[in-house]
């Protein structure tokens, strides 16, 4: 009989991580000052065993300001695709991304508001910001949560999509009001609005792969619940899937991803819309191919995005929202156009 | 086999099921019968969990909102009318689907799953469709994949809102018998919403017949499809339309 195997094979996943690790070599070598390649590694090797670094010249200072960042963005694409992945399978409706539910405009509102009041956490500087998006993300989730239960009790996901909509606009009306009021904080704001993730440190990437592992791992466990949420609700149910509980599990993970996300890289548009789409035109729409696929492609897609914003008009630099948005568009478009005409 | 006790259902103001009993035991299939509005597919929805009720159903004396999803799977399956499908799965991965109650999640895929999925698709006729994605199928097809995903899923009971709904004679014909086959296997029963009064009477053991929410009769064929009942329910001399339809094909083969 023949063996029908469900996950990516091993040289889908091997093809995969040389693409995302070249990505983050390319990352990690080029910018305002390009570095050669032994020198990163020498240098790498140095920041890992705590050897000498004096021959190297600049190369450790400028590493310990782009490995984090190269983190933080591999992470933040693997996260924001995840749950977009796990978005359209679980809504049955492939325009969903992480952003449908409305978290991500209440992170942003509260990384805006922490700007526009110049809230911050004493002892450390970006806190405030973070610790604001985070908390009302949170708080996004939890209304959004309830509103739906109070109009529809199972939850249906026409309802979470509705009140998803409608919390995102409302969200985003407050961050204009904010935004008229608070002129002074403009560029920063419009920043935060628009993603960077210039200045990442350690810490954020830490954040982001604690996050990642906890509630990314919850989503890639769901895998096979994601399937018959996307072949449909009703049949999930006769098949025996806890309903209620995937979708509440689900629905937590995203937007606890999504919350972190926001609170460290603002609002980056489109990677989580597009890589998915990408990806389930090459592996499929099981997620137990798709998720993986989606998480590695969202890591490759976000590095180089940002590799992009940092050098395309070196030294000044593009918020990664506008280049992955630009990009997204283009690519997703010409894919879609090819694989449409090829039937 | 299953047994519902006063099942109401109210969507805001309105009642849409208003005290409906039924049983079905096992080598029983029970026809739901009843004009539109008539409130079968939400004992369908309801039975399937689908919609809050008030009354109980309960599967072999255990109340069903007790027993576990993956358990509940076991005991009966549900083939719903619409089968949208917004991704490429193939056929193959949608039967497979209906295994889920029987795979442990760190041991995935037993050879048990592959059989039953091997001999689903047999049964329905879809081998050939395996690797084929489920948005190239014809409504005939999709539903024969579906099918075969309840059979993979192998429940007691299966519960089927019109099964044949937008099929040709052809497939109407090969999805009753391929139900009626199964159900000649023991401990097995069938409960089906169908609008055709000829097949209820054709396939059928028992029906349950409705209209406008409540119960009309409940018994065995023969007893629930008479004249004047069908009279009362349809508006309509029923007996009289179907022995005319069928005048016109006696004409024409004399």
């Amino acid at each position: 009989m023949k063996k029908h195997k469900e996950g990516l094979y091993a040289r889908e996943y091997a093809l995969m991580l040389v693409l995302l690790l070249t990505a983050a070599a390319l990352s990690i070598c080029l910018g305002s000052v390009n570095l050669p390649l032994s020198d990163t590694l020498k240098s790498i090797f140095a920041l890992i065993t705590g050897g000498d670094v004096s021959d190297l010249g600049t190369a450790p200072a400028i590493l310990s300001t782009r490995l984090p960042r190269a983190a933080c963005v591999a992470l933040t694409g693997a996260a924001l695709s995840l749950s977009g992945a796990a978005m359209q399978g679980l809504l049955k409706n492939p325009l969903a991304d992480g952003s449908t539910l409305g978290v991500s405009s209440g992170a942003s509102l509260g990384a805006v508001a922490a700007i526009a009041f110049g809230l911050s956490v004493t002892s450390l500087p970006f806190a405030g910001t973070v610790v604001a998006a985070m908390v009302f993300a949170f708080a996004s989730l939890l209304i959004i949560l309830f509103l739906s239960y109070k109009l529809d009790c199972s939850l249906s996901t026409h309802t979470i999509i509705l009140v998803g909509v409608i919390f995102s606009m409302f969200a985003s009306s407050i961050i204009s009001l904010l935004i008229t009021f608070a002129s002074g904080r403009i560029k920063q704001i419009t920043f935060w609005t628009m993603g960077s993730l210039a200045g990442s440190s350690y810490e954020n990437a830490l954040l982001l792969l604690g996050a990642f592992l906890v509630f990314g791992g919850m989503i890639f466990f769901t895998a096979r619940e994601l399937n018959a949420f996307a072949v449909g609700e009703d049949n999930a149910r006769t098949i025996g899937v806890n309903v209620k509980r995937v979708k509440l599990t689900v629905l937590i993970c995203v937007s606890a991803l999504i919350g972190v996300c926001v609170s460290i890289g603002g609002t980056i548009g489109f990677v989580g819309l597009v890589t998915p789409h990408i990806m389930r035109m090459i592996t499929g729409p099981n997620h137990k191919r798709l998720l993986p696929a989606s998480a590695m492609g969202g890591a490759t897609f976000l590095l180089l995005s940002d590799l992009a914003a940092r050098t395309l008009l070196s030294p000044l630099e593009l918020p990664i929202g506008v280049v992955t948005s630009l990009v997204g568009a283009v690519v997703f478009v010409f894919v879609f156009y090819r694989s449409r005409r090829m039937g | 086999m299953l047994k519902a006790n006063d099942l109401t259902v109210r969507y805001g103001a309105l009642t849409v099921l208003d005290g409906v009993d039924f049983s079905v035991s096992p080598g029983q299939w029970l026809m739901i019968l009843g004009p539109n509005g008539a409130g079968k597919s939400t004992i369908v929805n309801a039975v399937s969990q689908g919609v809050p009720y008030g009354g109980t159903i309960s599967f072999n004396g255990t109340d069903i909102r007790r027993i576990k999803p993956t358990e509940r799977a076991k005991c009966f399956g549900v083939l719903t009318q619409n089968h949208f499908v917004g991704y490429s799965f193939t056929v193959g991965e949608i039967v497979h689907l209906g295994r889920y109650a029987y795979r442990d999640r760190l041991f995935t895929a037993g050879t048990d799953d592959e059989a039953a999925v091997a001999s689903a698709l047999d049964a329905t006729g879809m081998t050939p469709f395996r690797d084929k994605s489920v948005l190239t199928l014809s409504g005939g097809e999709l539903q024969r994949a579906f099918l075969a995903q309840l059979f993979a899923q192998n429940p007691k009971l299966l519960i089927l809102d019109e099964p044949t709904n937008h099929l040709d004679l052809v497939y109407q014909r090969q999805v009753f018998d391929l139900i009626g086959e199964w159900l000649s296997e023991p401990d097995r029963s069938v409960i089906s919403v169908v609008h055709d009064l000829s097949l209820a009477k054709a396939y059928g053991t028992h029906a349950l017949l409705l209209n406008g929410g409540n119960a009309v009769a409940f018994g065995t064929v023969d007893e629930v499809l008479t004249r004047e009942r069908l009279h009362e329910v349809y508006s309509m001399d029923v007996f009289g339309w179907m022995n005319k339809m069928l005048g016109v094909w006696q004409e024409e083969t004399e």
